[in-house]
C-alpha cells in the first residue's frame, strides 16, 4: 500500500516533470512571442506540479531524499513517466497535440483524484486541475486552428497523430501500483476517447485504426529519447554532486 | 502654425515635464529615435532569453530551474509590451521583427556573449540585469509616455531578476572549491561587457546631448557607468569574489570607485556583428521564425475561416 503510493506519486511527477523539460525546449524559440511565452507558462505550471508529488514522494519515503534527489539521481530505468511525455517536439504539431492528449487524460484523472482518501494526492490534484484547464483549452484550440487551418498545417497534424497515437494508450493500461488511485481507468478511457472525438471532428482529423500501443514508461521501460534528456536534465548534479544550488 | 511654433510648445512640455503622447505632435527626429530605442530595447529583451534559454534544460535543481523559466518568460512579456510601445509610433512589430532578422536592427550586444556554465545564470542576472535596471529606472522617467509607463512595470520585475541572479551566486560563493571557481569565472567574463551596455564614452556618444535635451534620457552613459561600478564594487564584497580590474579603487575625493579603461575596440567589434555569438543569435531568431511560418500562416487562415462561418450563418 505505502509503497505503491510512492511509486504511483513518483510516476506522477515523473511525467509532469519530463513534459515540462520537453515543453521548455521551446522557449525563446516558438513560432510567435505570445505562444512562446504560453508554451513557457505551461512548462512551468508542469514543472510545480512535479514538485509537489516529488516532494510529497520524498516525505513518504522516510528517509533524507528530497525532490532534487529523486528529480536528478534517478536512471532512465527507475524514471516512470508515461512514453508520451519524452517523445521530442519535432514540430508545433507534435507539440500541441502531445499537450492535448496529456491534458485531456490529466484532467479526467485530477477530476477524480481531487476525492482521493489520500489529503495530499487530493490537494495536489485539485491545484493542478486549474492549470490543466487551461492547458487543455490552449492545446484544443491549438489542434483545431492547425488541423482546420491551411493544408500545411492540417497535413502536419496528420504526420504528428500518426507518430504519437501509439503513446496514448499506455496512460489507460494500468500498472499495479496505479490501483491506488481507485480510478476505473476503463471508464477514464471512455471518457478521454469520446472528448478526443468531438475535438477531432472539429479539427477534421481521423483517429487512427490502430489499437496496439506501446507501453512500458511507467513501469521504467522508456524509447530511446529519455537516457538523452536525463543526460542533459542531470548532468550538473551528477557533475557536481551533494552541493546546493 | 510654423513648424518652429510646434518644435517651441513641443520642447516647453518637455520642459515642464508633460510627457508627449502618441498622437502629440513630435519632431521626426524625435520619434525616430524613440521608435529606434524602444525597438532594439524591445529585441534585446527577445534575443535575451537565448543565452539563458541555453541553461534551462541544465538547470541544476528544480528550484533554480522554475526561476529560470519564469525569469526568461518574464523577458518575452517586456517583448511584448516594449514593441507595442513601439508601435504607437507608427512601425509595426513585423517591420521591427524583419529589421531585426536581417540585421538591420541592433539589440544589446552584452547578448552576443556566450553563457558558458551555470553560473553564468547568476551573474547575468545580477551584473546584467544590474546594469539594464539603472538605465530603466531612469526610464521610467522618460519623456515619451508610452515607453516610460511599459517601463514601470517592466521594473519591477527586473528588480527581482536581478536579486535572483545574486542570490544564486551567494549560494555558489558559499559552496564547494568548483562552485566558488565557477561564481569567480562567470564574474570576470561577464562584468567588462556590462559596463559596455552603458554604451560609449559621453564624449563620443552621437546622440546624447539631443537626447538629453528631449528628456529621452536623463543621465549620460558615463554617468549609469559609474553608478553601476559604485554599486557593484560594494556588492561583490558580499560574495567574498573580486572584479577582474585591478584599476578598481575607491576614490576618496570623487567619491566614486575609479576603475580601469574599457576595451573599446571590443565594443566596437561586437556592435558591428564580430562578436563571439552575433551569428548563432541572429540564426536562432531566424530559425525560430522561418519554422514558425506555417503556424503563423494556419492561425490565420483559420481565424478566416471561422470569420466567413460566422457571416454565412449570419446571413
Amino acid at each position: 500500500m505505502h509503497s505503491s503510493l510512492i511509486d504511483y506519486t513518483i510516476h506522477l511527477a515523473d511525467s509532469t516533470h519530463i513534459l515540462s523539460q520537453r515543453n521548455s525546449e521551446w522557449c525563446g524559440h516558438g513560432p510567435i512571442l505570445e505562444q512562446d511565452i504560453a508554451i513557457t507558462n505551461i512548462s512551468l505550471d508542469l514543472l510545480g506540479q512535479s514538485r509537489n508529488f516529488y516532494q510529497y514522494a520524498a516525505s513518504l519515503m522516510n528517509n533524507d531524499t528530497n525532490e532534487d534527489q529523486l528529480a536528478y539521481m534517478r536512471s532512465e530505468r527507475e524514471y516512470k513517466n508515461l512514453l508520451l511525455t519524452e517523445q521530442p517536439n519535432t514540430d508545433w504539431a507534435h507539440t500541441v497535440l502531445r499537450q492535448y492528449f496529456f491534458s485531456q487524460f490529466q484532467f479526467l484523472l485530477f477530476e477524480q483524484l481531487q476525492n482521493h482518501n489520500d489529503p495530499q494526492l487530493a490537494a495536489i490534484a485539485a491545484k493542478s486541475l486549474k492549470e490543466t484547464t487551461y492547458h487543455l483549452r490552449w492545446s484544443g484550440e491549438w489542434v483545431i486552428r492547425l488541423g482546420d487551418g491551411s493544408e500545411e498545417s492540417h497535413q502536419r497534424m496528420i504526420v504528428a497523430m500518426d507518430a504519437l497515437w501509439a503513446y496514448t494508450g499506455e496512460m489507460f493500461i494500468a500498472t499495479p501500483y496505479e490501483l491506488i488511485s481507485g480510478i476505473d481507468f476503463k471508464a477514464l478511457n471512455e471518457n478521454w476517447l469520446a472528448k478526443l472525438q468531438l475535438l477531432l471532428a472539429e479539427a477534421r482529423i481521423p483517429i487512427p485504426e490502430n489499437t496496439y500501443f506501446q507501453t512500458g514508461g511507467k513501469t521504467g521501460t522508456h524509447t530511446e529519447h529519455l537516457g538523452f534528456m536525463l543526460t542533459e536534465l542531470q548532468y550538473m548534479q551528477r557533475t557536481y554532486p551533494n552541493c546546493e544550488w | 502654425m510654423l513648424v518652429q511654433d510646434m518644435e517651441q510648445i513641443f520642447q516647453d512640455k518637455i520642459d515642464r515635464e508633460i510627457k508627449i503622447e502618441p498622437k502629440d505632435w513630435m519632431p521626426e527626429a524625435y520619434r525616430k529615435t524613440n521608435l529606434r530605442q524602444i525597438s532594439q530595447h524591445a529585441h534585446s529583451e527577445v534575443v535575451g532569453m537565448l543565452p539563458e534559454g541555453n541553461w534551462i534544460s541544465r538547470a541544476p535543481s528544480l528550484k533554480r530551474k522554475a526561476i529560470l523559466l519564469a525569469k526568461i518568460q518574464d523577458e518575452g512579456g517586456h517583448g511584448l509590451y516594449l514593441y507595442s510601445a513601439a508601435e504607437t509610433l507608427g512601425f509595426s512589430r513585423d517591420e521591427m521583427i524583419n529589421d531585426l532578422l536581417s540585421g538591420k536592427a541592433k539589440y544589446s550586444s552584452i547578448f552576443n556573449y556566450p553563457s558558458l556554465s551555470w553560473a553564468d545564470m547568476g551573474a547575468v542576472g545580477w551584473l546584467v540585469d544590474g546594469a539594464a535596471i539603472l538605465n530603466q529606472v531612469m526610464l521610467c522617467r522618460t519623456s515619451y509616455g508610452p515607453y516610460a509607463r511599459a517601463m514601470v512595470r517592466i521594473c519591477k520585475e527586473e528588480s527581482f531578476h536581478q536579486r535572483q541572479g545574486f542570490d544564486a551566486l551567494l549560494v555558489l560563493s558559499r559552496g564547494s572549491k568548483e562552485q566558488k571557481a565557477m561564481c569567480q569565472d562567470a564574474i570576470n567574463r561577464w562584468w567588462w561587457p556590462s559596463l559596455m551596455m552603458f554604451g560609449p564614452k559621453d564624449s563620443e556618444s552621437t546622440n546624447s546631448d539631443q537626447s538629453m535635451k528631449w528628456k529621452i534620457k536623463r543621465k549620460t552613459n558615463d554617468e549609469l557607468r559609474q553608478q553601476f561600478v559604485d554599486m557593484i564594487a560594494e556588492q561583490i564584497k558580499t560574495l567574498g569574489m573580486v572584479l577582474p580590474d585591478p584599476a578598481l579603487k575607491w576614490n576618496e575625493a570623487r567619491k566614486h570607485y575609479d576603475f580601469g579603461a574599457i576595451n573599446w575596440e571590443e565594443f566596437w567589434n561586437v556592435v558591428k556583428g564580430n562578436g563571439p555569438c552575433n551569428k548563432q543569435r541572429l540564426a536562432a531568431r531566424n530559425k525560430a521564425h522561418d519554422e514558425g511560418d506555417w503556424v503563423r500562416e494556419a492561425a490565420k487562415q483559420y481565424a478566416e475561416k471561422k470569420r466567413n462561418r460566422a457571416k454565412e450563418q449570419a446571413a
